[in-house]
């Protein structure tokens, strides 16, 4: 594992949640937790991040914003759906302005239930993301050397 | 005259937990007016009473806002309770103000925190929070849940707290209130903290009354509308009950009064656990509401005052069910209170409102 995949930044977006999973991925950077004595930072700029945590469901007004923000982060990149909400839509599911999980915006890379999402399941979570990255690193240099090759 | 300039602000912004976008419009460094566009976060909730029954729909009301989860819960419940004539044991009604007043300490504890982040005093965010995840282990400890309690519903509650417990609740708020006796200094009485807090931001007492301004957000511009003057509940139980005013109308008189909230709230909950009745804690409905049945139901949330309509048809489904909250009240205020203030202070002040979005937008 190369050191730079070991302190990942992440970038937050609520889509529509009702708040719960967010507070709780704030809790993940405050001192009970404090996931950044490894190095993971909470960063608000899509460019500087590695992983993109969505919370909540998308709908017809912010799906603009959560492909926006997937679109400007830099490859090697992974997401995670937090809460159930992100995950499928969750108790908002039924609602006529919810079209349902993230994954109807962009693609998800790990998907972390719970409602609220416990802050220990968004760190396995990130955890799970970190080998994902470096798998997407590790394809992304292997296309590199063969296009040197060639 | 300068030029004028719009700046957008959100709906993804660092200071900001939850999206909101403000059209600022600028003058050099100075705001001269405030723009808000929501509708990111809108879900439908009231809409959804058509496919919940009534006893389904208060783990909706609950996910209205993870913040004030369980209040949303409580003022639901007691709506439907007075459109059915349910009566709810006193020992539930007891419960009922322990849990919601433990929630207003986390709620507070969460806003000072996300506050001093505003004004760019990390290590005190840090602090708050540190503080604020021992309510959060009194909840997972009688309820399961950190944020989402699950522990109100039509009738009552859905757990006992047992006097044992209670004791241990005790014990654990006079341990919040040495640490927070230690970091509530840097808030009062830190002059750097001071000198990005006061006379910013400010709204006068005539402007909150006239815009209905609710929580703490008007009692620091010295409008007292308290619910809990009313004595609704459990509320009643109390020896006495005086809200917290300010008359500085800017955002330090709005700290101040929030900070000293969660000693008040602190001493309700010793209170109530001192001298619970025993008995049951729920009774459970039985029936429907009937057609063409109304009630109404006011709470103080953790930011306001928050109102609550509903409507019966005669099934278990209810015809209407309408919930003001304090944030769509406040953000008006919130429009004023920008107005002429610095670029730099916007996130500062729209903080200081304690807005929640996802209420407004439910
Ligand atoms: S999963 Fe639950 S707690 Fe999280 S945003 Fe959805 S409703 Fe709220």
């Amino acid at each position: 594992m190369s050191h730079s995949s070991k302190s990942p930044w992440l970038i937050h977006y609520d889509a529509s949640s009702c708040n719960g999973c967010d507070i709780e991925v704030l809790a993940c950077l405050t001192p009970m937790y404090d996931v950044e004595r490894f190095g993971i930072i909470n960063t608000g700029n899509p460019k500087h991040a590695d992983i993109f945590l969505v919370t909540g469901s998308v709908n017809d007004q912010n799906i603009k914003v959560v492909q926006q923000i997937y679109e400007q982060m830099r490859e090697p990149k992974v997401v995670i759906a937090c809460g159930v909400c992100a995950c499928s839509g969750g108790i908002f599911k039924e609602c006529y302005n919810t079209l349902g999980g993230v994954d109807m915006a962009i693609p998800v890379d790990v998907y972390a239930p719970g409602c609220a999402v416990r802050p220990e399941a968004i760190i396995d979570a990130v955890v799970k993301g970190l080998g994902i990255l470096e798998q997407k690193r590790a394809a992304l240099d292997a296309a590199k050397s063969k296009k040197k090759e060639a | 005259m300068a030029k004028q300039t719009i700046i957008p602000f959100g709906p993804q912004h660092p200071v900001l937990p939850e999206p909101v976008h403000l059209d600022l419009v600028v003058e050099d460094e100075t705001v001269v007016q405030a723009i808000p566009r929501i509708g990111f976060v809108h879900r439908g909730l009231e809409k959804l009473v058509e496919k919940k029954d009534y006893t389904q729909f208060v783990f909706v009301t609950e996910r209205i806002c993870g913040i004030c989860s369980f209040g949303h819960s409580l003022g639901y419940s007691q709506t439907i309770e007075h459109l059915m004539g349910i009566e709810v044991p006193p020992r539930a009604e007891y419960l009922r103000v322990i849990l919601h007043e433990l929630s207003r300490v986390h709620s507070h504890l969460l806003w000072l925190g996300l506050g001093a982040d505003a004004f760019g005093f990390e290590n005190l965010f840090m602090q708050c929070w540190r503080i604020r995840e021992r309510v959060l282990d009194i909840f997972e400890k009688t309820t399961g849940g950190r944020v989402v309690l699950s522990a109100c519903n039509v009738g009552g509650t859905l757990y006992d707290i047992d006097d044992e417990t209670l004791k241990g609740i005790c014990a654990t708020l006079d341990v919040v209130r040495r640490e927070y006796d230690a970091i509530l200094g840097a808030f009062l009485n830190d002059y750097s903290v001071r000198s990005r807090l006061e006379g910013v931001g400010y709204l006068s007492q005539q402007q909150a009354r006239d815009l209905s301004i609710v929580g703490p957000f008007a009692r620091a511009s010295n409008v007292n509308n308290d619910v809990r003057c009313l004595r609704q509940g459990g509320y009643a139980y109390l020896e006495s009950f005086e809200p917290i005013m300010s008359d500085g109308g800017d955002c330090l008189a709005r700290v101040i009064v929030r900070a000293k909230e969660v000693y008040q709230s602190i001493d309700i909950i010793k209170e109530l656990a001192a001298k619970i009745p025993a008995g049951p804690v729920m009774n459970a409905p039985k029936g429907k509401p009937a057609a063409g049945t109304q009630a109404s139901m006011r709470l103080e949330q953790p930011r306001g005052e928050c109102y609550y309509y509903a409507k019966g048809n005669g099934s278990m489904f209810l015809e209407r069910m309408r919930i003001r909250t304090p944030t769509s009240q406040n953000l008006g205020g919130l429009v004023v209170a920008l107005a002429g203030c610095d670029l730099a202070d916007v996130p500062n002040i729209v903080l200081t409102i304690d807005p929640c979005i996802s209420c407004t937008e439910r």
